[in-house]
């Protein structure tokens, strides 16, 4: 009977131990390192008393709460109570995230490509595939809890002590646990790999939303939250155990639930009906632009929304801005107080440069589309029809055109649109929208170089992801390290005038402007002389 | 031949950096003709292909469809001709119905009659998305956009790998309707009854090169023709004759394969014997094919895996 359903986990949780030895331990470093990070950080930036209380004051804000939570241990603001307050939730999302990728990878993806069914006609237990994976998880997670407990302690920060430390670790590892039997339970009521993360990420998201509308306005709901459980923890002030305790015992409920529906189906079929899609295409798919619109979609439509609540959360804290800046060393080294402006709207030219940069990444994903599709043999398949070249790389460059505009926008009405309620003196929303929109310029080049990069030098399109992140680096980076002023100007993002405290330059603007048109049309020539790849 | 000539290339070359892939191509397809076009893995059929339909630029040659020219004016030849490659890569989160109106409206066609009427010949379910289809479900999505465009040309390369034995019979009948109505069709295959079934001329390419092109007829006249025979006196030296090959005795009679030019010579001498039985086929395809083939798998197999 156990032969029947256990038969080869152990082995085949090796193999996944195998398949994913840099997957893993790639996840495990990065989280443990910024955690550490992060920590050590804190005692720095914050240096004295005064500087934590005051740090304590604006989490009182309910943006604040809402967005990292409610405030415990306030009156007496540690290190530990703020690095426990500030980065477990967000750091708990990123395990669960980590958790719920590789339980998908070796469940409904290996199920949905095959691979699953080469291993059961193998001599292995019906059920040993999702063990495996469960057993890799739950290791993996509980030696990702042992390291950050073990990491955070031995900062040797006063108020970061030994049983803290161990909590903060299990904390994550048991959101880890948890997502990853959540996945299991998922994957086995989705039919597909695509669906099982859907409903997942859809549960994680609920999950943050309910524990922020539940820190706000009503403690019960949180507790309908794994994540408010988290917080409910309380490290290193109180030093909860029970809601970690109380996570692992849902995560085995759940992972019993799941064993035992993965053992009752068939392979290849999920209990959640697939729904019958689309017999005719809608008129707005028929074309190179609806398509490329339409295969998209899904990831364009999150970026917009990320972008607005990327604006929305900096706006939410405007109001204690003016306070809070005076009060901290390093901003005041990125920000040299000027006459005339006030450190907010300083400030918001820092941010709008930031946003603009990360508004680029749907910008550069939406055209270069243009180039993974040419690399699936799709394009082949499109140019076979009466589409000429110029307009399929026309349509994604709309496209691209389109998304820069929306992202810029969205980023700078959420901004505004945060701000007002909590500002004595909201600033207008012409001066923000113009402070983004004026970084439409250096999205075009960036875009530009893009499309000389396709048309001319495909294999190297990877060239415009490096100069985004070297602009990133230099610009956000470029203040606060006394870069040279050089440097800067080898990104077309430091040549955009920073409103409103810099003057407007229509002529820098225009160069930008017109060069990268002559790129958009050499590489267009380009595209239009070269072979297609596939 | 004499008639309306639709699809022309000549000496096409195209080289991937060192690697030569088409070292002069010469296709020809008449109107209302089934031409196939057969040769093995990493032979040039698909780079062929790709050039005519203006995806790869020919380094030389001259490749013309409908008298216009394959890179200039694809476009405008793509109004005209239907492509159904031998991989189908179809977008995951479209359904079949949905690639199907795309591809249709895209090619500048609206036949709603013709596209529901395939799509039940075909046995597909439209309503489901690409990444759940098999092989042989997203080739019937290609065929069913093909068919259902009232193309002049159909460039078909491998269409009916992963199909069953049923669909690749529908998938035959519609060829066969196409040519029926005037239609011509380019058709790259490794299923050599298919072609031999439907194509009116055949091209075979090896290394890049066409190294024999006609019409069946034609190409075996060129071969051999397999010949069983008994008789009441014993052959004696029927080894020894000019033309006979793989000679096998089985039994009192003998099966061999006569070169075309010397058949009359060997009916002669076979009939002094007292024929009792006699018969006679014709060299398949495929005997032809091996027959380019034989003794030089080794180099063709170089390029495998079809795409550069």
């Amino acid at each position: 009977m156990f032969e029947q359903y256990f038969m080869k986990t152990g082995s085949l949780a090796r193999f996944i131990l195998r398949r994913d030895r840099i997957r893993i331990p790639i996840w495990l470093i990065s989280i443990v390192a910024i955690t550490l990070v992060v920590a050590e950080a804190f005692t720095n930036l914050y240096a004295s008393e005064t500087e934590l209380q005051a740090i304590a004051e604006t989490m009182l804000n309910p943006a604040m709460t809402a967005m990292v939570g409610q405030g415990y241990g306030l009156d007496n603001y540690t290190y530990g109570a703020m690095m426990a307050h500030q980065m477990l939730l967000f750091t708990a999302i990123a395990v669960a995230i980590m958790s719920i990728l590789l339980v998908t990878r070796h469940t409904r993806t290996d199920e949905e490509d095959g691979r699953i069914e080469m291993i059961r006609s193998l001599p292995a237990g019906r059920l040993s595939s999702l063990s495996a994976t469960l057993i890799v998880l739950i290791s993996t997670n509980v030696v990702l809890a042992i390291f950050t407990g073990v990491g955070l302690y031995s900062l040797g920060i006063e108020s970061m002590d030994w049983e803290g430390s161990l909590l903060y670790g299990s904390a994550l590892g048991a959101t880890g646990i948890f997502f990853a039997a959540l996945t299991a339970l998922f994957a086995q009521l989705s039919e597909s790999s695509r669906g099982t993360i859907g409903l997942t990420m859809g549960g994680l998201i609920l999950a943050y939303l309910i524990r922020a509308i539940g820190d706000v306005t009503n403690e019960t709901l949180t507790w309908f939250s794994p994540l408010g459980w988290v917080l409910r923890s309380e490290v290193y002030v109180n030093n909860y155990w029970w809601p970690i305790t109380f996570m692992l015992v849902i995560s085995i409920v759940l992972i019993v639930a799941s064993l035992y529906l993965s053992a009752i189906r068939d392979l290849g079929a999920g209990f959640l009906p697939s729904k019958p899609g689309r017999k005719h295409a809608s008129p707005m798919l028929q074309s190179p632009l609806g398509l490329s619109y339409r295969i998209q979609r899904t990831a364009l439509l999150s970026w917009a929304v990320g972008m607005f609540i990327l604006g929305a959360s900096y706006g939410s804290v405007f109001g204690d801005l003016d306070a809070f800046f005076s009060d901290i060393e390093i901003m005041e080294q990125m920000l040299t107080p000027m006459e005339g402006f006030s450190l907010t709207e300083q400030f918001i030219t820092m941010l709008m440069a930031i946003m603009s940069m990360l508004g680029t990444v749907p910008v550069l994903m939406a055209f270069l589309k243009l180039k993974g599709e040419e690399k699936k043999n799709r394009t082949e398949l499109l140019l076979s029809h009466a589409v000429s070249r110029t307009k399929l790389i026309g349509s994604y460059l709309i496209i691209a055109f389109i998304t820069g505009f929306v992202m810029l926008s969205l980023a700078a009405i959420g901004l505004w649109a945060a701000s007002v309620p909590v500002m004595d003196e909201p600033i207008a929303f012409s001066t923000i929208y113009g402070a983004a929109l004026v970084y439409l310029p250096a999205v075009w080049m960036m875009t530009g170089i893009a499309v000389l990069l396709v048309g001319v030098a495909p294999n190297f399109t990877v060239i415009i992801w490096l100069y985004l992140v070297f602009s990133y680096f230099v610009v956000y980076l470029g203040g606060l390290l006394q870069f040279p002023l050089w440097l800067s100007n080898l990104t077309p993002f430091g040549y955009i005038p920073q409103l409103p405290v810099e003057e407007m330059n229509i002529t820098n603007l225009t160069l930008l402007t017109l060069i990268a048109a002559t790129m958009i049309v050499i590489g267009a020539i380009g595209y239009n002389k070269r072979d297609i790849e596939g | 031949m004499g008639r309306l000539s639709i699809l022309q290339a000549s000496n096409l070359v195209k080289r991937f950096g060192r690697f030569t892939a088409l070292n002069g191509v010469n296709i020809e397809v008449n109107k209302g003709e089934v031409f196939g076009f057969i040769g093995p893995n990493g032979a040039g059929k698909s780079t062929t292909i790709r050039v005519l339909l203006g995806i790869l630029k020919a380094d030389s040659g001259e490749a013309k469809i409908f008298g216009k020219d394959a890179w200039k004016d694809a476009v405008d030849i793509h109004k005209r001709i239907a492509y159904v490659p031998g991989d189908v890569n179809l977008w995951p989160n479209l359904t079949g119905g949905e690639v199907i109106d795309l591809f249709i409206k895209l090619r500048g066609g609206n036949n709603k009659s013709k596209r529901e009427e395939l799509i039940q010949r075909f046995d597909l379910d439209p309503t489901k998305k690409c990444r759940t289809y098999s092989k042989g479900n997203r080739q019937k999505v290609a065929l069913v956009a093909a068919f259902a465009s009232e193309a002049d040309l159909y460039i078909l390369d491998e269409p009916t790998s992963g199909l069953d034995p049923l669909m690749e019979r529908i998938f035959q009948e519609c060829v066969q309707e196409a040519k029926n109505t005037g239609k011509s069709v380019l058709l790259s295959s490794h299923v050599l009854s298919e072609v031999e079934r439907l194509c009116d001329r055949v091209g075979i390419i090896r290394e890049g090169k066409m190294i024999e092109s006609g019409s069946l007829g034609e190409l075996r006249h060129l071969t051999r023709t397999n010949l069983y025979v008994e008789t009441i006196r014993p052959m004696d030296s029927l080894a020894s004759l000019q033309g006979v090959h793989e000679l096998v005795k089985e039994g009192e009679a003998f099966s061999f394969q006569v070169d075309s030019e010397h058949l009359d010579n060997i009916i002669q001498y076979i009939s002094q014997f007292g024929v009792t039985k006699l018969e006679s086929a014709p060299p398949t395809l495929e005997d032809l094919f091996m027959r380019h083939y034989e003794g030089t798998s080794k180099s063709a197999n170089s390029g495998a895996g079809g795409r550069p």
